[in-house]
């Protein structure tokens, strides 16, 4: 009886934003949503599926940029948790050093690294300078734009892939680890065929976490590049397309439409993920 | 256990009835009536018009017994899209908005955001309607009824580097190709570069438009109907606006940049010639900002073949919410801000005002350096009221003319660039038609 108002009120605040959207992306909805619109059914879906100039680059960057994200972030953090968890002097510090990008604000690690980017006067080319190595465009470039953006995120958010991985490492036995030094295993054969094993389903919770959060990622690739993911798209994302045709379009059909889409790649990412943590912890 | 409950349901309810009746409570205060206290919601952009006039805003108080200015302040994007929520939810908690009537202007209309404020304006001959610009005032009307007061205009003008230009001997540029041969010969000599202007797709469509226009060309024809962006004239516009700053423009340019990117740049004294609005100078002449503030001269915006055509736009104006149930007290703080007193004292701190009493007055120019004064004045004489395509959904459009632009500065297959634009925005306007 108690919890019926708890439920009612979670119904409220998840179900009714899904439901509406939902019901938003079967409309023409367009300019306010306060004036009329028309039920057209899936049209917004097939408009969206078949548009090879803005959706379907946009999902292959969301795919580039948090794979490429996940990958180096998972081995460094994986590293750097392994360096960081046996005790050593200093770690304390070293420790404080590492999580300190993690409690930046999004928006504000984009103003300074799109300073440092900055091609003619920002700090990253003036460094080159000093080794004569010339200009890079970074943040500008067509071509350089997302790989730029996805080094900010690996070094915003490596630090929580350690924090994970260290709680993970932490709370293992040292039994088996000692087994296998006395079996005569080396570094790496003790890494590989004892840690990383025992280590697997919070080294699957860390992607989890971390993959939901690199596929949703939109504050700093607006901070460096703006409205529609910069003046040729390259860091267009999903999630920055449909802010670009609710807020600048005014186009709310379509994009609840991509928002529907995303949210079932969501979905469908978690569920996999889920299944291999539950086949990993067997 | 279930006299528990009944014991639990019963607080949870009187906490819910007492915390109803404080949220009625602060709502009465806060928002009150027309008539005695009353609390009005203004929503301003972040702008050196709104530096000059929020520290004003105590006097409206004083003068109004019982009521409190609530100001918001916020940048550009965010108070469009602060507006596209509230608005879309029907807030009346805006009273006041200041707006871009040529960006979001016909939307906010479209869409009954924006009051009709016809009779107001009508009412008080002391404030005289009449005074506005002729441009600005026909941005501001949609479908005959007047939405908005218009508060600051912009002419797109040349700014360049004094001392840069009289070393090398070179004249101030008159027309567009004087502008290249010495944005060419300034970087050819290899310490600066000759050129910057905005780049981002979006963002430079306004300062390429008085290239455009200058050239001969336009977006659309005259009811829109038509894109004219892949005649001859606009492609010699865009390859223009693309060479001055691919080729003659600082090294490794961004094509992200906005006003502030641009200006910093030559305000760093980076670049010998940069053209934007009339009304960024202070960001350009201030010692505070500028690296070479006292060497910073000001032109009008050169001439093409169509001769010198730049932009003259009303930039912002004021408006009322349609769903706020003060629109009398709002009008009043419009008329408050906007009174030709007030207006020629915002001029002469600087901004660029609607009022064409001001701008005959000496004192509303006395404060403008005098060669940007009589830039303005050309071109508001010579200028063209829009610039971006006059369409509802201009951010859209926008972002479909401006690619081009992109391409041409970074050295693409600008043709291509003109026909795929040309094709997309031609599928825009019959849309929107």
């Amino acid at each position: 009886m108690l919890a019926a108002p708890a439920m009612a009120f979670v119904a409220l605040l998840i179900t009714f934003p899904l439901a509406w959207t939902l019901y938003l992306s079967l409309t023409d909805a367009s300019g306010s949503i306060r004036s009329s619109h028309d039920f057209i059914g899936l049209e917004n879906y097939a408009e969206i599926l078949t548009d090879t100039d803005r959706f379907w680059p946009a999902v292959a960057r969301t795919a580039i940029f948090t794979g490429g994200a996940m990958l180096v972030e998972m081995v460094l953090g994986m590293l750097i948790a392994l360096l960081l968890w046996r005790p050593f002097r200093g770690q304390g510090f070293v420790r404080v050093i590492i999580l300190l990008p993690l409690v930046a604000t999004p928006v504000a690690v984009g103003m300074m690294w799109r300073l440092i980017f900055e091609p003619s006067i920002g700090f990253a080319n003036q460094f080159l300078s000093w080794f004569g190595i010339p200009a890079q465009p970074w943040l500008a470039g067509e071509a350089t734009a997302l790989p730029t953006l996805i080094f900010v995120d690996i070094w915003q958010w490596t630090p929580m892939v350690v924090l994970i991985l260290l709680a993970g490492l932490t709370s293992l036995s040292d039994e088996p680890d000692e087994a296998a030094r006395v079996d005569g295993a080396n570094a790496w054969q003790r890494f590989w065929y004892v840690t990383f094993p025992l280590v697997m389903p919070t080294f699957i919770t860390a992607i989890l976490l971390r993959g939901i959060d690199a596929l949703k990622t939109f504050d700093i690739l607006y901070a460096t590049k703006g409205k529609g993911g910069g003046s040729f798209h390259e860091v267009e994302t999903l999630n920055v397309y449909a802010y670009g045709l609710s807020f600048d379009y005014q186009k709310y059909g379509e994009s609840s439409a991509v928002l529907i889409v995303f949210f079932m790649m969501i979905i469908g990412c978690i569920w996999i993920l889920t299944i291999r943590k539950k086949k990993s912890a067997l | 256990m279930k006299h528990r409950s009944i014991k639990l349901t019963t607080a949870a309810v009187a906490v819910a009835a007492l915390t109803t009746g404080l949220l009625a409570g602060c709502s009465s205060d806060e928002g009150g009536a027309e008539g005695g206290a009353q609390t009005l919601r203004v929503t301003l952009a972040n702008h050196v018009w709104t530096d000059i006039v929020k520290d004003k805003i105590s006097e409206f108080e004083a003068a109004n017994e019982g009521v409190k200015v609530e100001l918001t302040q916020l940048g550009e994007d965010q108070l469009s899209d602060q507006y596209n929520v509230k608005l879309n939810a029907g807030t009346d908690e805006i009273d006041v908005m200041m707006y871009r009537p040529l960006q979001e202007g016909k939307l906010f209309a479209q869409n009954g955001y924006l009051a009709d404020l016809s009779d107001y304006v009508a009412q008080d001959s002391a404030w005289d309607w009449s005074d506005f610009q002729e441009g600005p005032v026909e941005a501001t009307t949609f479908e005959g009824s007047v939405v908005g007061v218009p508060i600051i205009t912009e002419q797109e003008v040349l700014y360049y580097r004094s001392d840069v230009l009289e070393s090398m001997g070179i004249e101030v540029p008159k027309t567009l190709d004087e502008l290249e041969a010495a944005a060419k010969a300034i970087k050819e000599q290899g310490e600066i570069a000759g050129f910057v202007a905005r780049t981002g797709v979006s963002a430079a469509v306004t300062q390429f438009s008085s290239y455009l226009y200058s050239m001969g060309g336009d977006f659309a024809n005259e009811d829109y109907t038509t894109s004219t962006i892949d005649s001859a004239e606009a492609k010699a516009a865009y390859e223009l606006y693309g060479r001055l700053i691919g080729q003659y423009g600082p090294d490794n340019v961004s094509t992200d940049m906005s006003w502030p990117d641009a200006a910093a740049l030559f305000a760093q004294g980076q670049v010998a010639f940069y053209t934007d609005a009339s009304s960024l100078y202070k960001n350009l002449a201030e010692e505070e900002n500028s690296t070479v503030w006292e060497h910073v001269g000001y032109a009008p915006f050169p001439a093409g073949p169509a001769g010198s055509l730049p932009y003259n736009v009303p930039s912002w104006a004021l408006g009322i919410n349609s769903d706020s149930n003060k629109k009398d007290l709002a009008f009043d703080f419009i008329q408050w801000l906007t009174s030709p007193e007030m207006t020629l004292e915002v001029q002469t701190a600087g901004v660029p005002a609607a009022r064409t009493s001001v701008w005959e007055n000496p004192a509303g120019i006395s404060s403008f350096p005098e060669q940007l004064a009589e830039a303005i004045a050309i071109g508001s004489e010579t200028g063209v009221g829009y610039d971006r395509p006059r369409v509802v959904s201009v951010a859209e459009a926008r972002e479909i003319v401006g690619a081009p632009i992109v391409v041409a500065i970074t050295g693409g297959d600008v043709d291509a660039a003109i026909k795929k634009a040309h094709e997309d925005f031609q599928k825009f306007l019959d849309d929107e038609n």
